[in-house]
């Protein structure tokens, strides 16, 4: 047994503990824990944003590739500050407008392109068991999800085929997560045991 | 004593000769034993430019070799294109990507070499046939040290090429224009006052009793937009659905929490609520400062809102938009501390955990259908009515898809097989 010496493997361990203890309840280890992470997550997001966008998207163009396209993005990028003046914040629904219209509309051509990958992935491509039940597993859940009909007889009946399909779907997917997480867990008490108290190798 | 002597310089001299790696390069042109083995290289179709796809077809015998490409431009610039491929893997893209924007222009000719070699290619000859420039990359044999390479012949010059459309996603265009014709014909049927129907969904009949008990207890209602940005689909149908649980909420005189991991998000959520209480007729009640950024940082804002749900205890806990692995973690802390909890999200992982944890769970498109739910607007109801007859489309594709694959290929119908490969291909966008 050789308890570390590494301060930093101390720090990692005791913010573990810290973080684990709100499973008890709220107490102000957790809250130490919760704020530095907080405030050093920001702190890292606001370096990563400075470098990465307004250096290398907006300065760097801008100053040494005379691009000035990049004005573009700018005024709609500091059009959000006028939130801070209460006479022009309504200004700053042009660039909440303009990301808003972009985002949806550039997802539209990708949502299709998904839906054929869908359709195609159910198109039975070998003849056996698991194709037929992958059509009527498709087929039923999407009357599950047919707003515009009343779920009643037959209607009913498919859409609750589709329901046990989903929920069989999701007790998969639940196990198959769990134990991912199982696995972090591990991972966390042997860095606890290994790394910092040394008691297992 | 001589003899020894020189024996033992004998000895020495070749230990240093033996302990000196031997960096020579020794040339052998046109003798290359793997002359049918050559590159070619096409404009990547169908792209924005800058890429050029390049291939090459080998015989079994060189399946396990490796191959490195090198790149040549008019002025004779030398660039490794990509080192140590497999030959067995047929292809290698050169592509501009946002890490190296400039790496393959538009409208320049390039020209491709690659180097064969039994072992992975060695870093001083690549250096050393970089520095020599483009003389050096003649057909033939390198032997350096104790490898030996084998330069093949250039390819002809390529080209990249940006195009205005591409014609590979033609079949989602007409799907595209279609289903624009099918929503304006509902559209106009909601328009011209028809009674269109929208179905019971669970999870939002609860809303009220919901925002009704927090009211009751004195609690105010969180409402968390998951870590989705304002472009997510996701995040958009959450903004709505807030709006709807905004104006209920302003009704009843309550406050509402919005914890937020994205600036942006934070600000339209804002300006959502602000406009719900308005629109309730009581803008008195509007606080922004309910609507906060938290962080980006994941597992960071996980633990920012279990600390505020911890201290504040709301009533209500509406968990609607993008979530990823914070999910449970989020679920988890608002059933311990007795929240009604409503949840929703299209991510197919995350949905599990929030039936598991919460006491109503929109899945997927019902998370969608709810902002319609709630208003039952006459227009919104006509775009439900038309996704549910795509619907009934996609389930008739599936349909003839499965009979014809069970026609052609189970009952052997050449026809029905032809037709069926035909759809199959025109479903591979």
């Amino acid at each position: 047994m050789a308890i570390s010496t590494n301060i930093w493997i101390w720090i990692a361990a005791l913010l573990t503990l810290a973080i684990y203890s709100f499973l008890y309840k709220d107490n102000p280890f957790y809250k130490f824990a919760e704020y530095l992470l907080v405030g050093i997550s920001i702190g890292y997001g606001i370096s990563v944003y400075w470098h990465n966008t307004i250096i290398t998207k907006v300065f760097n163009p801008l100053v040494y590739d005379k691009n000035f396209l990049v004005l573009i993005p700018l005024i709609l990028g500091l059009l959000m500050f006028s939130r801070f003046f209460k006479n022009v914040a309504y200004l700053s629904r042009i660039p909440i407008a303009f990301v808003v219209g972009a985002g949806t509309g550039l997802s539209v051509p990708s949502s299709f392109e998904f839906l054929f990958k869908q359709i195609y992935a159910t198109m039975p491509l070998k003849l056996d068991v698991g194709s037929l039940i992958i059509v009527v597993g498709v087929i039923s859940t999407l009357v599950y999800f047919f707003f515009s009909l009343e779920h009643k007889g037959f209607v009913g009946k498919v859409s609750k085929v589709g329901i046990t399909f989903i929920m069989v779907a999701f007790g998969a997917a639940f196990g198959y997560t769990i134990m991912a997480r199982v696995s972090l867990f591990i991972g966390r008490i042997q860095f606890l045991l290994s790394d910092w108290l040394g008691i297992i190798k | 004593m001589l003899k020894k002597t020189l024996l033992l310089i004998f000895l020495v001299f070749s230990v240093f000769l033996f302990s000196q790696e031997n960096d020579s390069l020794i040339f052998l042109e046109n003798q290359n034993p793997f002359l049918d083995f050559k590159l070619t290289g096409n404009d990547i179709p169908n792209d924005g430019g800058g890429g050029i796809q390049i291939n090459w077809c080998f015989p079994d015998s060189l399946g396990n070799w490796f191959l490195t490409v090198l790149r040549r431009d008019d002025s004779n610039n030398l660039m490794v294109v990509a080192t140590d491929l497999l030959v067995s893997s047929m292809q290698v893209r050169d592509v501009s990507s946002e890490e190296e924007p400039s790496r393959v222009k538009d409208n320049t000719n390039y020209y491709y070499t690659g180097i064969l070699s039994q072992n992975m290619i060695n870093e001083q000859f690549l250096n050393k046939l970089i520095s020599n420039g483009s003389e050096y990359l003649k057909n033939g044999t390198y032997i350096f040290g104790n490898d030996t390479f084998y330069i093949t012949g250039e390819t002809e010059a390529i080209v990249s090429k940006s195009s205005w459309f591409n014609l590979s996603r033609i079949p989602v265009l007409v799907s595209l224009i279609i289903i624009a014709f099918v929503f304006l014909y509902y559209l106009n049927l909601a328009k011209s006052g028809k009674d269109l129907y929208i179905r019971k969904i669970n999870g939002l009949d609860a809303v009220e009793e919901a925002v009704g008990r927090s009211t009751e207890m004195g609690k105010p209602i969180m409402y968390i937009l998951g870590i989705g940005y304002v472009t997510d689909i996701p995040t958009i149908a959450g903004l709505t659905i807030l709006g709807r649980v905004a104006k209920k909420v302003a009704d009843y005189e309550t406050r509402i929490l919005v914890p937020s991991y994205d600036p942006v998000v934070m600000t339209t959520a804002q300006e959502v609520v602000k406009e719900a209480f308005t629109e309730a007729g009581r803008p008195d009640l509007y606080n922004k400062n309910d609507i906060m950024y938290i962080t980006q940082d994941q597992f960071g804002y996980a633990a920012g809102v279990d600390g505020m749900m911890m201290r504040e205890k709301p009533g209500a806990v509406f968990l609607q938009g993008l979530f990823f692995a914070e999910s449970l973690i989020l679920a988890e802390t608002g059933h311990s501390i007795g929240a009604i909890q409503i949840s929703g999200t299209t991510e197919t992982a995350q949905l599990p955990f929030f039936v598991a944890a919460c006491d109503y769970t929109l899945i997927g498109e019902e998370m969608m259908a709810a902002s319609v739910y709630l208003q039952k607007e006459p227009m919104m109801l006509g775009s439900i009515a038309a996704e549910d007859l795509l619907k009934v489309f996609i389930m008739f594709l599936i349909i003839i898809g499965f009979v014809l694959s069970v026609l052609g290929y189970g009952f052997k119908i050449e026809v029905l097989k032809s037709v069926f490969d035909w759809l199959i291909n025109l479903l591979q966008v």
